[in-house]
């Protein structure tokens, strides 16, 4: 059972001064009314101005080395920026998936002009990327997607139908996960990336509305899409390894904790007016648990900084943060019994009224903890 | 993790086999405990670990010490190692005092227990109660009125008592009169308070707790690959992994909140959020991990045959010892709501001093 090796980090003293400018520069934000603290900012605050702003600072692309235009600091430090940013409720939907999982994919396995082209415009804080993985009936058997890639003259021709594409309405580019030889006995064999630019005359992206009517989701229809062959990302058919790797990152950050915290946050207030009746135990339990979540997670960016691959343990941060963000919710609701209502012009009930219709994803996106769980079995031996 | 660290792991973890066994264990059920294991830690130097060279421990940060008890609560193993250490030992050590040797244990004296001077002694009067381990050891060391005692074997007397999995919790009556080379007063600088003294007993079980949830969780994994229903070993169907990786999630919380909480206890201006929501979220675990663990084992690990029992009714005694959590729940529910819609994320953040103190 070799999951134990999870150790606290302690942020050296250079990331503390760090996070205080990310502190310092998201106040003066929030005061000049350039944005809005809400819930969930990572799935739906798109705000490339902010982005933009966000990567004049340095704070995009913190993990790519500066030939790249990154800063090079790592890991960790970026893991400070995304908390203060993911704590504050600021919109970072835009850049999340190009600064959180298609970057890192693009210098573990892109080509030296794939590099060139798309890792400065990620760090300026003005590329965007969608995921393209699940499909109409691929969600969680992953390794089951339909999407066909057929060699041609110079290239591919991409067809397939990619569903609960997060931003793809909006981003310049997606990565694409398709089939390009046919399913044998090992299912993970013969799967390969694609970058595919955006607009493109044979790519169709149709709104799939949340049951809130916000629009974040798409259904992409390829038809025929003709990909370069300098658009192949990493090797034809290592794609199954290259979005594994993908998933490791995806899974164990503070965004899998924190989705719901400017809700905790803004309770806070109002529990102290109201302190003489509510339970300060129940309260305080969900500040403890979100302390000892925050510990782990930090813990994997730690793992990840040295370059393992803890997968299991991102899994379990994943399952516990998930679970723990719709806790949240409902501690504040049962303690303020305040009722959720978007067009409240209060602070508290409208972040209830976001978190809740938002709530049913947490335990969703990025594999479902079901899967997780199964993850974590394997790691166990007992599967 | 730093090698040191690994190492000591090792050898107690060593130790904790040859002279833990379940017969040991069953022999301190009954209220005895171990002297061989005692005898085997001493040798390897970590019953007053923590506690510098100089007043007699043998050096070492709150972290190692920490890393060991997780060992001990693994190993279910009865020896008041957190008490001697990092408890008495602190106490007399910050006073500027040297350890004695043997086995120690430590208490806050509370309205029961009534401190005053007589001229050139300290009359100390009434009873401690749950005090750990007070049968066993050679000196009880208490806390109170500004002064830090030293008492001997024969300045109190003992009622013997048990916590859910057998360890001593004595009640002790004490009506003694200490000479003043036994009493030290407790100055601003020595940063010893009644606050701290809960917070590292809560450590120490946060600790103890990290490391019973982990032995649950490999009995129910062993268990769940070896037992068959339906003509296949339970760790086969999907419900059973689910428990098994859920426990797993809970089991790693609690390591790295406690070792995080030990980190802080090291380094930090302000450890007090730390090891409040360390021991919280132990407690939380405590429950979670027992009962998962026993509904994995089926009846038979709800036998005295089975060794589950050790661990879980540790975790079911532990989490109530040294304030549960609601205890540390309603101190950080305070301080969190005082905090403010401002303050909540920076206390949780908590701040490094940037000259850590090792
Ligand atoms: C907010 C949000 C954003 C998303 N963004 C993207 C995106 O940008 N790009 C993208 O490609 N996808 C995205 N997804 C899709 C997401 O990855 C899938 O929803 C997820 O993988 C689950 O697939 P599914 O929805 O088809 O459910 P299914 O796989 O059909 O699962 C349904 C239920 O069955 C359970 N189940 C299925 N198989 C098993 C099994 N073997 N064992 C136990 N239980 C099982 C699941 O846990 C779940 O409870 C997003 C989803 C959400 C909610």
């Amino acid at each position: 059972m070799d999951l134990w090796n999870l150790n606290p980090v302690a942020l050296p003293p250079e990331h503390e001064d760090l996070r205080g400018n990310v502190r310092t520069f998201l106040a003066e934000e929030i005061a000049m009314g350039r944005i809005t603290p809400r819930c969930d900012q990572w799935l739906g605050g798109w705000d490339p101005a902010f982005s933009r702003r966000l990567g004049e600072s340095g704070w995009v692309g913190m993990t790519f080395p500066t030939k790249y235009g990154g800063s090079g600091k790592g890991a960790l430090a970026r893991f400070v920026v995304t908390e203060e940013l993911l704590a504050a409720g600021a919109p970072v939907a835009a850049h999340w998936i190009a600064d959180r999982q298609t970057g890192p994919g693009l210098l573990r396995f892109g080509s030296a002009e794939q590099k060139e082209a798309f890792l400065p415009l990620i760090a300026q804080g003005q590329y965007y990327f969608a995921a393209g993985m699940s499909e109409p009936d691929t969600g969680s058997d992953l390794a089951s997607v339909r999407t066909s890639g057929r060699r041609i003259d110079g290239g591919w021709r991409v067809s397939g139908t990619k569903v609960w594409t997060s931003g793809a309405h909006l981003a310049q580019a997606m990565v694409v996960l398709a089939r390009t030889e046919p399913r044998s006995s090992d299912r993970h064999a013969g799967l390969t990336q694609f970058i595919i630019e955006l607009p493109d005359p044979n790519v169709q992206i149709r709104p799939i509305r949340l049951l809130t009517g916000e629009h974040h989701f798409n259904e992409v229809v390829l038809d025929d899409v003709f990909v370069p062959d300098t658009r192949v990302l990493g090797e034809p058919g290592s794609g199954w390894k290259q979005v594994t790797s993908e998933l490791a990152m995806e899974r164990s950050g503070p965004e899998r904790i924190l989705s719901t915290f400017p809700l905790l946050a803004a309770a806070t207030d109002y529990l102290a007016e109201n302190s003489s009746r509510i339970d300060m135990a129940r309260f305080g339990a969900v500040v403890a648990r979100i302390w000892a979540l925050r510990q782990m997670s930090l813990a994997v960016a730690g793992r990840l900084e040295v370059g393992a691959a803890p997968a299991a343990e991102a899994a379990t941060v994943k399952d516990l943060g998930t679970r723990f963000e719709t806790v949240v919710i409902d501690t504040v609701r049962l303690l303020t019994e305040l009722e959720p209502d978007s067009g409240s012009d209060q602070e508290i009930p409208r972040m209830l009224a976001e978190s809740i219709l938002h709530s049913p994803g947490f335990t969703l996106r990025g594999g479902t903890n079901e899967i997780l769980r199964g993850v974590v079995a394997r790691q166990l031996g007992v599967r | 993790m730093n090698d040191i660290i690994a190492e000591l792991e090792a050898a107690v973890g060593e130790a904790c086999a040859k002279h833990g066994g379940t017969d040991s264990v069953s022999a301190s059920s009954t209220g005895g405990w171990n002297p061989r294991l005692w005898a085997a830690l001493e040798q390897i130097g970590v019953t007053a670990i923590s506690v510098a060279e100089e007043h007699g421990g043998s050096g070492g940060d709150i972290s190692t010490a920490v890393a060991v008890l997780e060992v001990l609560g693994q190993h279910s193993v009865g020896v008041p190692l957190a008490e001697t250490a990092l408890l008495a030992g602190w106490l007399l050590a910050d006073c500027g005092a040297v350890l004695p040797s043997g086995p120690m244990t430590a208490c806050l004296a509370g309205s029961d227990l009534r401190l005053e001077r007589k001229d050139d002694n300290l009359s100390v009067h009434g009873t401690v109660a749950r005090v750990p381990w007070a049968r066993c050891v050679d000196h009880v060391v208490v806390l109170g009125a500004g002064r830090v005692v030293l008492l001997h074997r024969d300045d109190f007397r003992v009622r013997e008592g048990t916590n859910l999995a057998g360890e001593p919790r004595d009640d002790i009556s004490i009506a003694t009169s200490v000479p003043l080379v036994r009493v030290h007063d407790v100055t601003v600088e020595s940063g010893i308070s009644d606050r701290g003294f809960r917070t590292r007993a809560a450590l120490a079980r946060a600790a103890h707790i990290a490391g019973a949830a982990r032995r649950a969780l490999e009995l129910a994994v062993t268990y769940a690959g070896e037992r068959e229903q339906f003509g296949r070993p339970i760790a086969g169907f999907q419900a059973v992994q689910q428990h098994l990786a859920a426990m797993a999630g809970e089991v790693l919380l609690a390591k790295v909140a406690v070792e995080a909480a030990a980190l802080a206890l090291d380094t930090e201006d302000d450890p007090d959020v730390a090891v409040a929501a360390a021991k919280a979220v132990a407690g939380q675990v405590a429950g979670l991990v027992s009962s998962l663990a026993h509904q994995v084992h089926g009846a038979i690990g709800f036998t005295d045959e089975h060794p589950l029992h050790y661990s879980t009714t540790r975790l079911w005694a532990w989490r109530d010892e040294a304030g549960n959590e609601n205890y540390w729940s309603t101190e950080l529910g305070r301080r969190a709501v005082s905090a403010g819609s401002h303050g909540l994320w920076p206390l949780l953040v908590g701040k490094r001093s940037h000259s850590a103190r090792r």
